[in-house]
């Protein structure tokens, strides 16, 4: 493969989100607990959840302000490095985004600051109603995100323009409601949850293991597992459910997935492990569960799933289809409202295949000059790179399945065992804390590598989305990026570990002097209710 | 979907000018003396706990302020679509920087208290420093620049093509006029971060920050004068001629642009406009007025109405442009040319109607929870929990 801009590119953006989704999971996750934790607190009146709350807000703190800095840059690197993009489908994808930003982003992130500056200025309730508002704004955050990425892998509710040459949306709630965004959005923001409930339980266990912090770890695994269990059964049901909608939005990625070449007889059987040879178009050693692909893609034992030579045969036939498309849109183009009728109604008929025409742009500018070679080569090249999302694919889901079974067995553990744990237990659980971000990783990489050659699946490829810059430009910021985001990343490692070290600090609270300016503060303002309790237990 | 016909795509274009400048208002407004006082950490704090009383004004409101800036940018790909594929890969390098100083700017805020080592304090602030002041002066730049119209062409697909070598997408930006609008926005900042401090400090460090802020008051006031004069005499403007549809599809190329002599025959065409330029100086001055004689609460008042004047100010001179091409002026993105669809247009204004006055309010209620000075003591009382 050659390298040039449009792999810089990709390879910026790449780099860029997987990076920022280091932070997001954590703090999808984290946000709940500790408005969990904060419930409890305020329900309970028990000083420890309130140092609890404090200590988990405060690891939550330091790992947001990395996801809110590093997502600065996902926003603007559409405009900046995918500029032709922006502009095919700025008129649906940018709306999600801005909601995201009206709707979620500014709630989460004028609240956040009051959770961690507001403690002596608000009562009980106010700011526990603060801490679930950080949580709900980043969950929603989430779903906006998704509806924007949702779209580029099934692009409903939207058309071609030929006047405004691009995308135009044609029903909103097509593109809110569409089912690949639903099904990602749970699917992400449980992977999230669990993220957070096995840092939870990483943390804890090894304050258990060094006999530190004992209240505050049990009680923390107590929330954690509880917590990641019902998420680890959730993100296994719904990146299920995001598979049955891949079978008909995104037949491409699925059949890679599965490194599945041909159209097996209904129901499909299901490569367990295997080795995907792309030349050769089969997969070596494979070994097989009869029946499992039909039954998870279809739900049922008669309907066939496309292979991937069966695709490939039918962008073929689209990228023809998409030449007539081409054809009748240069003609458009020219004559704007004095385009020839009949040929406006040749475009509506092919317009649904145009993408398929871009396809060729890489080997010749006008499609409509492409020889028999080159429409081959295209249809090709709608088949993704099959190893890496075939095993990206099996180390998440086996991740799933352990997170499931390790939730399990602390909850079982906590809640009738008296929360004791034995230390192999413990090890494993320190031992695990970056699985859950290796999941998220590699579900990110299947969901975006999956749906190449496209930025939005059959509408624009990635060659033609980029912005037209040079490899210097593109190489200056990317070296820009790796040399800050490793900095950061250190940093931020840095504070992570001093700060779990050095444990739940001494609340400010206990202390007189401060009790009394709290008393201060709200007197005449608020109720007595809001001021704290003198008789905290002092941190360990 | 009929829903949307209710407004005229026409109207609804305007709307979604003036929201864009809503937007860039309430960024300026509020992370603006965010960067302002970033800008001033090295200058109003000599000690560790004065610059931790100037970070701690602004500690829990900065994060919230900046979702103006990610809104700005969210607004313009779902509204002007082009206008952001256009600009966002024209300024490429100019963008990075921006894009760097936002990045480190919530990291240094958070992680600056969290050791107690000096040089990792030292270092924190001056990366406020520096990711307050460079954005504060580029995005003035990147205004001188539009005004004078960037170099960039759509070819027929509507690619967008920007002119020149790729280091004149940094280099090329500071021209005379371009460091003159830099200037105005530093300067104004900076007033804005003076003002915001003397509301929210007290003792040196309040004193320094209207000694300083005043300056500024008076440099932003005389920069915006001379940018004015400079643009009377020495800028061109564009316009649209021929026939045009307002109401038309968003494509630029549908359009004919011709340079004319200045921007300023629109205060000619729209007299009223004059008010924008006239708060921008008077509130300029109030401000620097309001700094010298120790006034807190109206000062930051008069701070926000030069703020509002001066960025109204430059759309409203250059309506219906947005951002004119100075190589290909076919090319000029403008109000009836570079939006997103009707319904598109209409649907997000529905959601802004929902949640604007929302943010507003809940924004409002966070800020009067907050009212109040930050003192040195909070720095010893609550040293865990503030930054």
């Amino acid at each position: 493969m050659e390298f040039g801009i449009v792999e810089l590119s990709r390879l910026q953006f790449a780099m860029t989100a997987m990076y920022h989704f280091l932070f997001v999971p954590l703090t999808l996750g984290l946000s709940i607990i500790v408005a969990i934790m904060e419930t409890v607190y305020v329900m309970t009146n028990r000083p420890i959840w309130r140092q609890m709350t404090k200590f988990w807000g405060m690891l939550f703190g330091i790992n947001f302000v990395l996801g809110v800095a590093t997502g600065i840059t996902m926003e603007f690197q559409f405009g900046m490095n995918w500029s032709y993009y922006s502009h095919y489908v700025g008129d649906i994808f940018g709306a999600p985004l801005a909601i995201e930003g009206l709707m979620a982003f500014f709630l989460e992130a004028t609240f956040v600051g009051l959770f961690f500056f507001g403690w002596d200025k608000l009562s009980k309730v106010a700011h526990l109603t603060v801490a679930w508002l950080v949580a709900i704004g980043s969950n929603f955050s989430a779903l906006w995100i998704l509806i924007a990425n949702g779209w580029m892998q099934n692009p409903v509710g939207a058309e071609f323009n030929p006047q405004t040459m691009r995308m135009e949306m044609t029903d909103f709630f097509a593109v809110l409601f569409n089912e690949v965004a639903q099904a990602k959005f749970v699917h992400t923001v449980s992977a999230g949850y669990v993220t957070a409930a096995v840092f939870v339980i990483g943390v804890s266990a090894w304050y258990l293991l060094k006999n530190r912090h004992v209240e505050l770890a049990r009680r923390s695994i107590t929330v954690a597992a509880a917590f990641g269990l019902a998420s680890a059964f959730s993100v296994v049901l719904l990146g299920d459910e995001s598979g049955y909608s891949a079978t008909h939005s995104q037949k491409m990625k699925l059949a890679a997935i599965e490194a599945m070449w041909e159209t097996h007889e209904a129901p499909a059987p299901f490569n367990l492990v295997g080795f995907p040879d792309q030349e050769a178009r089969e997969t070596h050693y494979a070994i097989t569960i009869p029946w499992a692909m039909g039954l998870i893609g279809t739900r049922s034992l008669t309907t066939e799933i496309p292979g991937i030579n069966d695709l490939v045969a039918q962008a073929e036939t689209r990228i023809r289809s998409g030449i007539i498309a081409y054809d009748a849109l240069m003609h458009i183009r020219e004559k704007r409202d004095a385009a020839d009728p009949v040929i406006m109604a040749t475009f509506e008929e092919h317009s649904a295949d145009l993408g398929f025409a871009f396809l060729l742009k890489k080997y010749v500018d006008d499609p409509r000059q492409a020889t028999e070679d080159q429409i081959v080569a295209a249809s090709n090249d709608t088949v993704p790179t099959v190893w890496p999302l075939f095993w990206a694919f099996r180390v998440m889901v086996a991740l799933g399945f352990g997170f499931i079974a390790t939730m399990a067995y602390f909850f079982w553990r906590s809640s009738f065992r008296g929360m004791n744990y034995p230390r192999p237990a413990l090890w494993l659980a320190v031992v695990m804390i970056p699985a859950p971000w290796i999941a998220a990783e590699m579900g990110w990489f299947v969901a975006e590598f999956g749906r190449q050659p496209w930025t939005v699946d059959g509408v624009l490829p990635t060659a033609m989305s980029v912005s037209a810059l040079s490899m210097t430009e593109v190489a200056l910021t990317l070296a820009g990026f790796v040399l800050f985001y490793s900095v950061l990343f250190i940093i931020e490692m840095g504070l992570m570990v001093k700060y779990i070290r050095k444990g739940p600090f001494q609340d400010v609270s206990e202390t007189d002097a401060w009790a009394l300016r709290h008393t201060e503060r709200l007197a005449g303002r608020r109720n007595a209710d809001a001021i704290a309790q003198p008789d905290l237990q002092p941190a360990e | 979907m009929i829903l949307h016909e209710l407004l005229s795509y026409e109207v609804l274009r305007v709307i979604w000018w003036g929201l864009l400048g809503v937007l860039l208002i309430g960024f300026a407004l509020t992370d603006g003396f965010d960067m302002g006082v970033g800008a001033l950490i090295p200058f109003v704090g000599k000690t560790d706990v004065e610059r931790r009383v100037a970070i701690n004004t602004i500690g829990p409101v900065w994060e919230g302020n900046q979702v103006w800036f990610i809104l700005g940018g969210g607004a313009i790909f779902a509204a002007w679509p082009p206008l952001y594929a256009v600009s966002f890969s024209g300024f490429y390098l100019a963008m990075f920087v921006i894009l760097a100083a936002f990045i480190v700017r919530p990291v240094a805020f958070k992680y600056r208290s969290k050791r107690d080592d000096p040089r990792w304090r030292t270092a924190w602030d001056w990366a406020l420093f520096a990711s307050g002041a460079i954005p504060a002066l580029l995005f003035g730049v990147a205004v001188g620049n539009v005004i004078q119209g960037v170099p960039f062409h759509f070819t027929d697909d509507l690619h967008t093509i920007y002119e020149g070598a790729w280091y004149m997408k940094f280099i090329g930006l500071l021209d005379p006029f371009s460091i003159l609008a830099g200037v105005v926005s530093l300067a104004m900042l900076v007033m804005h971060g003076g003002a915001w401090l003397t509301l929210k400090a007290e003792g040196v460090v309040q004193t320094r920050a209207r000694a300083i802020g005043s300056v500024a008051a008076l440099v932003a006031v005389g920069a915006y004068a001379l940018a004015g004069v400079w643009m009377a005499v020495g800028i061109e403007g564009y316009r649209i001629v021929g026939d045009y549809v307002t109401g038309g599809p968003s494509n630029p190329l549908h359009f004919e642009v011709a340079r004319t002599a200045t921007w300023l025959t629109a205060y000619a065409d729209r007299p009223w406009i004059v008010i924008a330029p006239v708060m921008g100086i008077l509130g300029g001055i109030l401000t620097f007025l309001g700094l010298r004689a120790g006034r807190e609460v109206s000062t930051l008042l008069f701070s926000k109405i030069a703020i509002l004047g001066v960025i109204s100010s430059v759309g409203l001179t250059m309506f219906p442009f947005i951002m004119p091409s100075s190589s290909d002026p076919q090319s000029s993105l403008t109000v009836w040319n570079s939006s997103s669809s009707h319904l598109t247009l209409f649907i997000m204004l529905v959601v802004t109607a929902i949640f604007m006055p929302l943010i507003l309010m809940y924004t409002a209620w966070v800020y009067k929870v907050l009212w109040g000075k930050v003192t040195e003591a909070d720095m010893t009382s609550h040293s865990d929990s503030v930054y």
